[in-house]
């Protein structure tokens, strides 16, 4: 099967689920307690009835429920994603102007813990059974167990707080003036703070695993073959058993972008970082059903783009999974 | 070697088993321990822990107790991981059953199935079912099954797939027991075993997810849990410490325990993997 065919194929099926996410968007909105207008007004109870009135008329909330359905999924493909009654602005301008900040995060997240998780594994097989293994495979466990917020708010404590070293909340320094290089500067020390502590547990995931795959493969036949050849030590582990090992590796860093929105909402919310998983948080507390469930439908696209992303790659860096499928 | 010798000789294994049976204690004794219950008021607010010997932990921002907080805490993040758990594989052993026993059909739709709920973000599909349903002990837990069944699923479906071509279960086809009476009582008692450690591990993932729901404020409000001490110190993190910080040790603790027993169980279930691995 060609690439071509392959990225097709994932662009219908991605389609597919996100339409499937609308509809049960959809439902979502009518088990809320209370009238579906008022949930979408965001007020339950509150809101101005001549205004739930004229919500009920656009939804046409008194028809049969199939025609709402219909409108609803019809608007949700114009990225029509309602209005936020509480922020005064269109759900979808809403999150397209908090995305920029959460793609930042994660995906700089992403970087952080894919290579640090990687070079730590192949640096713990090197030392399998040695004191240093003993440490890093520790240290792997307990960040593996430790819960994402409470490492945020433990790194705010110590590097913000007590040592002063770098800024513990918000995006940039308001009311700096900074342009240029400067402001990318303080943007970035504002962002290693969040970018760390939300990738401590994939860290520790990809590190487990790189650890596990280098020391499997380490064991195969190619390897002994190389061994016996007379290669050095650190180029069979470059060349023959990290590339074999890096294979599954790179398939879970692919099925985890989910976790890592979800893993934003709490790191945004502890650093006061401006992407849609903080406004998933303020519209949790305002009740804003409307645009917490466009977030979700935005995130839930995000981890489809990124998977056919990983998939593609993964394709590239492996001639085999083309050919077996 | 029987089994608790194997698992005995995993020495992280016994330590999670014992920090995880000193916290079912705590949990199961909270009301004797501390019976006037986590949320009265006791001193005044922000009391610095080990000045007072009656409150080791100190006081948060409403005076209340810290350490009735976490010994009652530890009850409901024990309650809704463990029977988040259970429903989840009560969603996804026969899901998984099915499809790798059937094949085709079955198997196709019950895996597209599988993968949508794969593809959502699980934590935000958690946070949007409990928002909607509004926070309760129940909707949380069922919020955290909902997202938690699919590994299950696929587990059970590639356990059964390779069980139901083992010689075992075609003389059962042969001695002419039915399909169910078959999947039932030959092929899925045999796959207990990776079911098992799958569920410890998934005890403690339901318990963190359980505390960040509650510190986003999605917790049970009549409920003292850790996940919500450390959301309500959230914004006091700069001059009290100790209000996030002892509630996260708990959880860490517990999560951890679970984690090297689900390690421990997993070696002592396959003893001949334990030779490959150094």
């Amino acid at each position: 099967m060609s690439l071509l065919t392959t990225i097709l194929g994932r662009l219908i099926k991605a389609a597919i689920t996100l339409l499937t996410i609308a509809v049960l968007n959809f439902f979502l909105i009518h088990a809320a307690p209370g009238d579906p207008a008022a949930v979408l007004a965001g007020e339950a109870g509150a809101a101005d009835p001549l205004f739930i009135a004229q919500l009920r008329e656009r939804f046409g909330l008194d028809q049969p429920l199939c025609v709402q359905l219909w409108s609803y999924v019809k608007n949700v493909l114009t990225l029509d994603l309602g209005y936020s009654f509480r922020q005064g602005m269109p759900v979808y301008d809403l999150i397209a102007s908090r995305l920029p900040a959460t793609l930042l995060l994660t995906l700089s997240s992403f970087i952080i813990s894919l290579s640090l998780g990687i070079a730590f594994g192949v640096a713990a097989a090197a030392r399998v059974g040695k004191a240093s293994d003993s440490l890093l495979t520790t240290l792997a466990l307990l960040f593996y167990a430790t819960p994402l917020y409470w490492a945020a708010l433990m790194a705010v404590l110590v590097f913000s707080v007590q040592l002063g070293w770098l800024p513990g909340f918000g995006y940039e320094t308001v009311g700096s003036g900074y342009t240029g290089l400067a402001r990318a500067w303080d943007i970035l020390q504002h962002l290693i703070l969040p970018a760390m502590t939300l990738g401590l547990f994939f860290m520790a995931v990809y590190m487990r695993m790189t650890r596990a795959s280098m020391l499997e493969v380490s064991q195969m036949d190619f390897v002994k073959t190389a061994r016996a050849k007379g290669l050095s030590g650190p180029v069979i582990r470059r060349r023959h058993i990290l590339r074999n090992a890096l294979l599954p590796v790179v398939t879970l860093a692919g099925l985890q972008a989910g976790q890592l929105i979800g893993g934003a909402v709490l790191t945004e919310t502890v650093f006061a970082w401006p992407g849609i998983g903080r406004l998933m948080f303020e519209s949790l507390e305002a009740r804003d059903y409307n645009t917490i469930l466009g977030v979700f439908l935005v995130s839930a696209a995000m981890v489809i783009v990124f998977n056919i992303l990983t998939d593609i790659v993964y394709r590239i860096v492996d001639p085999r999974i083309g050919a077996k499928t | 070697m029987s089994f608790w010798k194997r698992f005995a000789t995993n020495r992280g294994a016994v330590i999670g088993l014992i920090i995880l049976l000193a916290v079912v204690t705590i949990a199961i004794l909270a009301p004797v321990i501390y019976p006037g219950g986590p949320w009265k008021m006791v001193q005044r607010p922000f009391l610095v822990p080990f000045t007072n010997e009656a409150l080791p932990l100190g006081t948060d921002t409403l005076g209340r107790n810290v350490a009735a907080g976490l010994v009652h805490g530890a009850r409901v993040s024990l309650l809704v991981g463990l029977v988040s758990t259970v429903m989840a594989l009560l969603i996804g052993v026969p899901l998984g059953a099915l499809a790798g026993f059937y094949g085709g059909y079955v198997d196709e739709g019950a895996m597209r199935f599988t993968e949508f709920f794969q593809t959502i973000p699980n934590f935000a599909l958690a946070i949007v079912l409990v928002a909607i349903l509004q926070p309760t002990l129940g909707s949380i837990t069922l919020a955290i099954a909902i997202v938690s069944w699919p590994p299950v699923a696929r587990l059970v479906r590639a356990e059964v797939m390779s069980l139901k071509r083992r010689e075992f279960v075609e003389a059962a086809h042969l001695a002419g027991l039915s399909n169910i009476r078959i999947l039932v009582s030959e092929v899925l008692p045999n796959a207990v075993s990776p079911i098992i450690v799958m569920a410890s591990l998934m005890v403690a993932t339901a318990i963190l997810l359980e505390s960040s729901l509650s510190f986003l404020g999605l917790g049970d409000p009549n409920i003292m849990s850790w996940g919500y001490m450390i959301g309500a110190a959230r914004t006091v993190i700069r001059s009290a410490w100790w209000l996030s910080f002892f509630p996260g040790l708990a959880i860490l603790l517990t999560v951890l325990a679970l984690n090297l027993i689900g390690e421990g169980l997993n070696d002592a279930f396959n003893p001949h993997l334990k030779k490959g691995r150094t």
